[in-house]
């Protein structure tokens, strides 16, 4: 079923283009180049973080804060190979993303791990990014109860990601 | 920003003297920027067609038919917001916009959507009832492809990059729910 969404929403995504009398070639283009420049805006910080990340791992600190977590992990049912990506998660989105290739990388992107990865990716948001964003932009002080409902937006979307990838994909 | 990357430079020095492996530091650092450039290409294929996509979306009013769809939800969650019309419709857009993970274009219809709210708040540094949610629900991904990720997974190997969907979105309803429901609670106590 997942494996024919991407053509069929191509082809219904144009056809309905089309008969909306776009140009929807020159539109895909134009997409495409906006791609480009959101692409180059994010590679020098995946540049830079991987470099700190790659460090990381050869001195063993990921083994080493595995297993200091692990029995908290254990006892929520989580692998404690993933301790580090929910840690750089809400602080940093290509951090995140570095943490996440390396984890697919040493498991196999269809691994247990690099597949609970990769939903944790998708299904959780760079919350204290965000936060500032918004509450930057609007000059607002007082945020109230935000960071904290927000944080455990983020721990329910771990949680049910090792559930759910257990439950739907093992 | 700076913290975290002083931080990830002294643990890897701090790990790497508890582990004995100081010695492959430096070649893990040049390793590393390596591994940035070549994910950076890893990604550039899916990131610009999804761009691509939601583009011709955009254009032929496909993005603005959903927003009409989701507005009846959307003004159960914010019923002061949806009482302003300009208010409204930067709720809608920011609301699709994070849907069809466009990220770039969800923060700023989000962004005016909470100056439009502030206009109506009596503290204007305080944030409100409703501001709260619009955040909380911003931070929780509710994106509908993450096409980022199943970009990645292609890249790294993965047979079915897309087959983590059913998984993503019941993650996502389950923590885009705890954090609104959070919200609601703690609006009473503070």
């Amino acid at each position: 079923m997942t494996e024919l969404l991407v053509p069929l929403l191509l082809l219904f995504v144009s056809l309905y283009g089309l008969l909306r009398g776009q140009d929807v070639y020159a539109c895909l283009l134009q997409g495409a180049r906006e791609g480009l420049s959101t692409l180059l805006s994010i590679v020098p910080s995946l540049i830079i973080l991987l470099t700190a990340i790659s460090m990381l791992r050869a001195s063993g600190f990921f083994d080493l804060s595995a297993r200091f977590l692990s029995p908290l992990f254990h006892a929520l049912g989580m692998p404690p190979e993933l301790a580090p990506l929910m840690l750089v998660r809400p602080v940093s989105g290509g951090a995140a993303l570095a943490v996440g290739a390396e984890l697919m990388k040493t498991y196999g992107a269809d691994s247990l791990i690099g597949k609970t990865a990769a939903v944790m990716l998708g299904s959780t948001e760079t919350t204290f990014y965000t936060i500032s964003v918004y509450f930057g932009a609007s000059g607002i002080r007082d945020t109230r109860h935000t960071v904290f409902a927000a944080l455990l937006a983020d721990c329910t979307g771990f949680f049910m990601a090792c559930l759910t990838t257990r439950l739907f994909l093992s | 920003m700076s913290h975290i990357w002083l931080f990830f430079l002294l643990a890897s020095l701090v790990s790497g003297g508890l582990s004995g492996q100081l010695s492959h530091l430096s070649v893990a650092a040049m390793q590393g920027a390596q591994e940035g450039v070549q994910l950076s290409l890893a990604l550039a294929g899916a990131l610009c067609l999804w761009s691509a996509v939601s583009r011709v979306m955009e254009k032929s009013g496909l993005s603005e038919k959903l927003s009409q769809l989701l507005s009846p939800f959307l003004s159960r969650i914010f019923p002061e917001t949806c009482r302003d019309g300009a208010a409204r419709s930067f709720l809608c857009a920011n609301f699709t916009a994070n849907l069809l993970g466009l990220g770039s274009a969800a923060t700023p219809m989000g962004v005016s959507c909470v100056r439009r709210m502030q206009e109506f708040s009596r503290d204007k540094t305080r944030a409100s009832n409703e501001m709260c949610r619009l955040i909380v629900m911003n931070t929780a991904s509710i994106q509908l492809l993450p096409t980022t990720v199943a970009a990645l997974r292609s890249s790294l190997g993965s047979s079915h990059p897309f087959e983590i969907l059913p998984a993503v979105w019941v993650s996502s309803v389950c923590s885009v729910a705890v954090g609104l429901l959070a919200a609601f609670v703690l609006e009473e106590r503070t």
